[in-house]
């Protein structure tokens, strides 16, 4: 079939079927980024019964400058296809629709998508990390002479707003940080595992109003990789397929003053695609991960992807609902705040939601798991990637 | 007076923006206007991001306007800003219909002294011979 505008064409064509992160994640200092793309690019392989040579499309982001070709001769593949789409944390959540579209209208066989960053040991090693922005980009001109101060800054100024507007507090906001770290202590690749209360997260100190430290998510080193191809590939692999029902994508803005409405996020838009694609109800999704680089984004992501409406965010995640033995399961794997977060965290909402869905999370398992909501944020709240994956 | 020690950032204004720069160090506020719309935008662009006409100008701002959200900035990312902290960074809803991205001046960095929706003036901080970087303080309502 080469219904390219077909969208729900993709129903149950599209597979993931390898998930893994690289060896060591958390505080490697020892190893570099590349490092962390390939052992989470060979594991996810392994997990998927194939190898480096079954590999005809790659897609990557944040490996320097033409990402895709550092990565691909790194790992010594001279894929066909390849997609260097670098949207931040969202990239590795919209590569999933790419690779889908180019599965689905015959231009590859097997995708290999590729996440590694050193974000915590980047401080050691002066010079590594994102390359500056040519002085005359808007940023550097309208936002830098501010100090705009960075990621948490840039939240925190479409928190206070939610908060201003809808009454948004921050004791709602640590109930996020407190039901993560539950599912954290369910995790043993998660970074952060004491116990944390509402009181602890409250009494830690100010990054940035309206975020206390604990509200917002880790900096660590960690790489992930994920193995998307077609169905009827996906009969070869090792593992039970996780289909691919759903996707959308969507960009609003850069810099936060273009950004249309601080109080929600392109959610409102990749979301709402993602659904009618896949024919699923909000009711029928079993797990959910939604990115947490801070409290507050997995509070609206919520909003915007419809499980509440605006404004009731605050009150949904409320009474420990998102919390193991909660009736809304949410980030099972401990998520940004508690697990892990390099720096562009959506690849590892796929690796949770692929393992939750062939009932591999042990402690942490949600009991039969068949929908899943994933949903990627990048930059400024300027980019989303939404899917709904399932199992048979 | 200019500082001749500035060590935070500064902008180096582009061609397209640079009469905006040029009007801070006049101690006035440009913005870039697309006739056929009828309303001014922001950032500076030589056309309008609305309908892409060329059909644009420049106009001065009244400099007045409200605080549409803040933050309170407890850690610098730049050694410039290091004694500079806590700090409020804001987007400013100008009356002329674009929000612009400053910082808030003349007031504690403190959520108890600071509102969304109050509203605000520009004031032009001198920081170099060259740059004049315009920034907000709340004024009576």
């Amino acid at each position: 079939m080469t219904d390219g505008c077909d969208r729900a064409g993709w129903l149950k064509r599209i597979a993931i079927v390898g998930a893994d992160e690289s060896d060591e994640i958390g505080m490697v200092p020892h190893k570099g980024v590349l490092q962390h793309h390939s052992e989470a690019a060979l594991n996810a392989l392994e997990d998927a019964g194939l190898t480096l040579s079954d590999v005809d499309g790659l897609f990557t982001c944040g490996a320097g400058f033409a990402a895709s070709l550092q990565v691909a001769e790194y790992l010594g593949i001279q894929p066909k296809y390849t997609d260097s789409t670098s949207v931040g944390g969202s990239s590795f959540v919209i590569h999933v629709e790419h690779a889908a579209a180019a599965i689905a209208n015959g231009l590859i066989d097997v995708a290999l998508i590729t996440h590694g960053e050193t974000g915590y040991s980047n401080r050691f090693r002066p010079g590594v990390g994102r390359a500056p922005m040519d002085p005359w980009f808007p940023s550097s001109q309208f936002e830098a002479p501010y100090h705009i101060g960075g990621p948490p800054s840039s939240y925190a100024l479409a928190c206070t707003r939610h908060m201003h507007q809808y009454g948004t507090t921050h004791e709602q906001l640590a109930e996020i940080a407190v039901a993560t770290r539950k599912w954290a202590r369910l995790n043993p690749k998660a970074l952060m595992r004491d116990p944390l209360t509402i009181d602890d997260v409250l009494s830690s100190r100010w990054i940035s109003y309206p975020f206390h430290l604990l509200d917002c998510c880790l900096v660590t080193d960690a790489g992930g990789a994920i193995v998307v191809t077609s169905a009827e590939r996906a009969k070869d692999c090792k593992k039970k397929p996780v289909w691919v029902l759903g996707s959308g994508e969507a960009t609003t803005h850069w810099t936060l003053a273009n950004m249309p409405d601080l109080t929600t996020t392109p959610a409102s838009i990749s979301g709402p695609l993602a659904f009618e694609m896949a024919g699923v109800k909000h009711t029928d999704i079993d797990v959910v991960g939604v990115y947490d680089s801070f409290t507050y984004t997995a509070l609206v992501t919520l909003e915007a992807l419809g499980f509440c409406k605006p404004g009731e965010g605050g009150a949904f995640v409320s009474n420990q609902r998102t919390a193991p033995g909660g009736d809304f399961p949410m980030n099972t794997n401990g998520g940004g705040l508690s697990y892990t977060h390099p720096g562009m965290y959506g690849m590892f909402l796929l690796i949770e939601a692929t393992r939750q869905l062939r009932g591999e999370c042990g402690p942490r398992q949600v009991p039969d798991a068949k929908l899943a909501c994933v949903n990627g944020t990048g930059g400024a709240l300027s980019s989303t990637g939404t899917l709904i994956l399932g199992a048979d | 007076m200019p500082d001749e020690k500035y060590a935070k950032p500064l902008p180096v204004p582009s061609p397209e923006a640079r009469r905006f720069w040029e009007g801070a160090k006049n101690h006035e506020l440009w913005l870039p206007y697309c006739r056929p719309c009828a309303k001014s935008y922001w950032y500076p662009r030589d056309f309008c991001p609305t309908c892409g006409t060329r059909e644009v100008e420049w106009r001065k701002s009244t400099g007045r306007g409200r605080v549409y959200t803040f933050a309170i900035q407890y850690r610098a990312f730049h050694p410039g800003w290091n004694d500079a902290t806590p700090y409020v960074t804001a987007l400013i809803d100008l009356d002329e219909g674009v929000r612009i991205f400053s910082n808030l001046v003349d007031v504690a960095p403190d959520p108890k002294a600071l509102r969304c929706e109050m509203p605000v003036e520009v004031v032009f901080d001198d920081v170099t011979d060259e740059i004049t970087l315009p920034k907000f303080r709340p004024v009576a309502s």
